[in-house]
Order: structure tokens, then sequence, then C-alpha cells
């Protein structure tokens, strides 16, 4: 059963010997975007990124000015979103809305990166004592629930959106910790370490210069994923009060209103929380499918 | 295996003592004295005096943790300061609720997730596994407690069939008990179902493709048998050990699930402490959690190693 399997493998490598190969990431983006629901997310990405970044020429309304004439008024010609308790566009306020997440996301999963892979590294290549003591501040924070973490952080902090960053990166920063570790610890042991080692190379510029290239690409489908759960996150904070303050918007903040209005104003709700459904959906579809590309092993239909 | 035991409850010490450490260290992030932030707005100078005599204020970092770590090794989690009362009594008044909440959405979750992904792995690449792929999908890309809100809207506001929110003891009336948990259940056990249902497939087409599974095919045994006898119950084994890393996805949900829906519970405990800066009990509910967490990880192992004795010996 074995044989032809590695005869299969074999086979194009030995006809591709002597040929250009690809650059290998022209050849994940390819794979990516051939994935039809990795190509979905991307482009709901690049638009909640444009929304957001040209947010003041494309929302209809200004998103924090009230309007007592139009208080809770269903959606219609006006107010494509309807309005809310004191007479905002819902529509301008979700176009706002997506700077705070968009925000959140990519800062905290940046505070994470920042903070775990250095850490990682330093835990996997130096091992011993240093290995024994970041592992164990890791299982610490791992043995905090994400969320009540970031909540207690957040308590100590004050709420603000910076701190709510803050704490989603530092409580999103122990799986990356793990993540760097182990897969340096796997890189550790490959023959080209061994031959950089060899040739005298200090530890430091192997870990930076050979280690590090090589755990990029899991950590890279980590940091999309980590993207989603710290979107969700951020509209968890806002939506118990401690996130984005009013009166600027946040989509968590907008449910956390409009809950005391469902029964005679449910607009309010439902396009705040399918904002955060589609833009949450798109970074675990583009995490699932950069997963796949960089590792077609992995694919789960395989 | 007692010498598997002795080395796994070995190495939740030195976790236990960096959780305390970390949650001791919270008080630190606080802008300011400690006790005036701690007194509240009122600022009362018996109530400071107090703190700073019971909280060591005037003693370094090192010696103000021990002092409250013996506190906490004899089950002292302090006082809550806006209800004046020791923050364990809080604690063990709110986790019945919780613990109720947490293990219907448990129910919900085993109940959509394992059949899901048993589905969709004995009907691998058929629509069956796509469709219930979109829904682990789904499940995972929902803020629950948006879900939350959109099911008062459809079952409380539009067709009222259940209460919108409140709690009702199961000892009262466990009717109305069952009314008001099972959408918040439902809420929390969602996202969970997600996480088992991608677990539960790939353990499922793991095992399906071992040999013992083709000998029990080849032997005659009916697909039934085989899927639900052979393969299923060895595939349960890593669902139970990674589901109970879900654990914490529960503890987190479980804060707004009942934010959603008010009910008095463990996480609404710990939302209320926040807005009141009773900062004890933000400490005591995060200490709490983050040791059940741990014990429950550890019973989850040792289940393991007692069901797969290659665990044992590795």
């Amino acid at each position: 059963m074995s044989v032809p399997i590695a005869s299969a493998a074999d086979g194009p490598a030995t006809g591709a010997r002597g040929a250009r190969l690809p650059a290998p990431r022209a050849h994940v983006l390819r794979r990516l975007l051939h994935r039809p629901a990795a190509a979905f997310g991307l482009v709901v990405i690049a638009l909640s990124v444009a929304i957001a970044l040209g947010a003041p020429f494309v929302a209809p309304y200004d998103p924090i000015a009230t309007s007592f004439a139009a208080v809770r008024k269903a959606p219609s010609a006006a107010h494509w979103f309807g309005t809310d308790e004191i007479g905002r566009d819902v529509l301008s306020r979700v176009i706002f809305g997506a700077r705070a997440s968009l925000l959140a996301g990519v800062v905290s999963v940046l505070i994470s990166l920042t903070i775990g892979v250095p850490a990682g590294l330093l835990a996997g290549y130096a091992g011993g004592t240093t290995d024994m003591l970041v592992s164990r501040v890791t299982d610490a924070l791992l043995a905090c629930p994400f969320l009540i973490l970031a909540i207690a952080l957040a308590a100590f902090l004050g709420p603000s959106l910076s701190n709510a960053m803050i704490a989603i990166g530092i409580s999103a920063t122990p799986v990356f910790i793990r993540l760097a570790r182990a897969t340096t610890l796997a890189v550790k042991a490959e023959d080209f370490v061994l031959a950089a080692r060899a040739i005298g190379n200090a530890p430091w510029r192997i870990a930076l210069r050979h280690v590090l290239p090589n755990i990029v690409p899991p950590l890279l489908v980590q940091a999309t994923l980590a993207i989603a759960a710290a979107v969700i996150a951020e509209a968890s904070l806002s939506f118990l009060g401690l996130g984005q303050q009013p009166p600027q918007p946040s989509w968590g903040s907008m449910l956390n209103t409009a809950k005391n209005y469902i029964d005679n104003a449910p607009w309010m709700a439902v396009w705040p929380g399918l904002s955060i459904f589609l833009l949450v959906l798109s970074f675990n579809l583009v995490g699932d499918g950069l997963r796949d590309a960089l590792d077609p092993r992995h694919a789960w239909h395989s | 295996m007692t010498a598997y035991l002795v080395r796994r409850v070995a190495t939740i010490v030195p976790t236990l003592v960096f959780v305390s450490i970390l949650i001791f260290g919270l008080q630190q992030l606080l802008p300011g004295d400690p006790a005036m932030v701690l007194a509240g707005e009122e600022r009362d100078p018996a109530v400071i005096a107090h703190l700073r005599e019971t909280l060591h204020l005037d003693k370094p970092f090192a010696v103000r943790y021990l002092y409250w770590l013996r506190g906490v090794v004899h089950g002292d989690l302090g006082e809550s300061l806006r209800m004046q009362q020791p923050v364990r009594e809080l604690i063990a008044e709110k986790l019945p609720v919780t613990v109720e909440l947490a293990c219907l959405a448990i129910v919900i979750a085993l109940a959509i997730g394992i059949p899901a992904g048993v589905v969709s792995a004995v009907r691998r690449g058929t629509a069956w596994d796509y469709g219930a792929n979109v829904v682990a999908l789904w499940g995972l890309s929902t803020p629950n407690f948006w879900l939350g809100i959109m099911l008062i809207l459809l079952f409380s506001v539009t067709l009222g069939w259940l209460p919108a929110s409140g709690y009702v003891s199961p000892f009262e009336d466990w009717r109305a008990n069952l009314a008001s948990m099972i959408m918040p259940a439902f809420v929390l056990g969602n996202a969970i179902a997600a996480v088992l249902m991608r677990h539960t497939r790939s353990a499922m087409l793991q095992v399906l493709s071992s040999d013992y599974v083709r000998t029990a095919r080849a032997k005659g045994a009916p697909e039934r048998d085989v899927v639900l006898k052979h393969a299923l119950r060895n595939a349960l084994i890593p669902i139970v050990t990674l589901g109970a890393l879900e654990l914490g996805t529960l503890l987190s949900g479980a804060v707004l699930t009942e934010q959603v829906f008010t009910i008095p519970g463990f996480g609404k405990l710990i939302v209320d402490a926040v807005f009141n800066r009773d900062y004890a009990v933000v400490q005591g509910v995060v200490l709490f959690t983050a040791t059940a967490y741990i014990l429950l990880n550890l019973a989850a192992d040792i289940a393991y190693a007692i069901v797969n004795p290659r665990i044992r010996v590795q």
C-alpha cells in the first residue's frame, strides 16, 4: 500500500528537478483564492476594511448625531436600517462600528503576537529553566477562561476600547506562546538547524534567521482565527459595557442597548449582530482556507 | 497508575501558584492608592483605614500576597465591599444556577454535536457532511449574546412561548425553571456543539479507517453496529478530553448568556462586581473559575489515563 503512495509523491518532485518552482507565497495565495469560501471571506474582509476606512464618506448620517424627531423609526428610505432610541441612524452607526471591531481584532492579535512569539521562541529554543518558567506562566494564563480573564483585566484597567484591546491581547497570548514553542521544538530538530549550528552561528541568529521563518505558517493561520475570536471578544466586552464607551459606536454596545428595546425596535438588534457574524465568519473562513492552502494534507475534505 | 497520578497532580501545583500570583497581581493594575479606589466613591476614612489594615497595604507586594494566599488556602476569598458578605458565600449562592445552566448546555451540545459529527464522518463528502460543516461554522461565528437576543425576539416577543428573562428555582417550579432555562442553555450549548461536532468528525474519520473497523465489517457486522459500537466508543475518548477544554468557553459564554437573560448566576455576579468596583469579588470569581478549570481538566486527564493505559507509561 505504501509503495504506490511513495512513488506518486515522488513523481512530480523528480519531474520538477531543475525547473524553476513557483514562489511559495504566490502559490498559497492562488490556492486560497481557489477556495470559494476563503475567497468570499477575503472579499467581505476587504469590503469591511474599505467601509471602515471610508466611514465618513460612506455613512449617510453622523453616527452620534441624535434626533428626537426620529426616535426608534423602523427601516425606511431615509434610514435604511432604522434609527435607535435617541434617533441616531443605525446604518451609520453600523458603518462606524466596523472601525472598533476591526481595530480591536487586529491590534489585540498584534499584542498577542508581540508577546507570544518571542516568548514561545525563547522557551522552545533555550529550553531548561527558561522553558519551564514560560510554560508554567502559560499554563496559568490558559487556566483562566479567555473572556473571564479579559473581563477581570478590563475591570482593573478601567473600561475603554484601548484597555479592552490590551485585555483581549493578553488573554489570547498563551495560545501563541504554546504554538510558537511547539513549532520551534519541531523545527529545532531539523537538519538545517543542526547544520547552521555546526558552522558556528550564534544561537540568537539561528533562532531568528533559521527557526522563526519556519514557524510563521502555523502562526499565520492561528493569527487569522484569533482575529475572529478577538472581534467576538471586543463585541462581548462592549456588550458588557467594558469596551468602546458611548456615544462612540461599537457593534457590541449597540446590541447592549438594543436588548432593552427588542419588543418595539427589533431592527436595532438585527444589523449590528449580523455585522459581527459576517466579519467573524469571514475571518474563520480565511483562517480555515489558509490552513488548507499552507498544508494541503490537513484539508478537512482530504 | 499511582506514579502517573502523583506526576499529574504535581504539575498542577505550580500552575495554581502562578494563577494565584496573576490574580492577586491584578490589584497592582489599579491606578493610584488601592485603598482609595477600593473604598469606592464615598471614600469613607474609616473604610479606607480598615482596608489599609486588612489588606496590609503598608507591606511589600510579596508579603501582601502571602497574607492573601493564607486566607485563600483557608477558604477566605475576602469580603464584598458592596454586599458586605464574604465572597465565598456569594459564590456558593450563585454557583448552583450557573452549574444548572452549564449542565443543560452540555446536554444540548452533546445531543447536537456528536450525532452531527458521526453523520458527517460516515457520510463524508456528501450534502450531509457539507451541511453539518456549515452549521458548525455558523455556531462558531455567531456571538452567543446576539443569538440570545434573536431567540428572545422570536420565542418571547413574537410567539410568546417562553419568558424573555428571569429565573425560577427548580425546587419551586421545575416547569417554569425549564421554560426559563431552555433558551439560555441552547444559546450556550450552540457554540460548544460546533466544536464537539468538529472533534467528533475528525476522531470518527480516524477510527473508521482503522483495521479493527475493517475487520468488524469483514465479519459481516451490521453497519449500524460498526459505527455506533465499534467506532464511536473509541472515538469518544479523545472527544471527552478535548471537550473538557471547552469548559472555559462554557464559563465565558455563561457570563454573556446570564447577562442577556438576566439569570442571577456566576456570570452576573462578576459583571455586577466589575461595575460596583467590587474587586475582591472579581478576584474571587476568577480564582474560583481558574481552579475549577484546572481540576476538571485534571479529572479528564485521569479518566483518559484510566481508559487508555498507554498514557500512563509515557
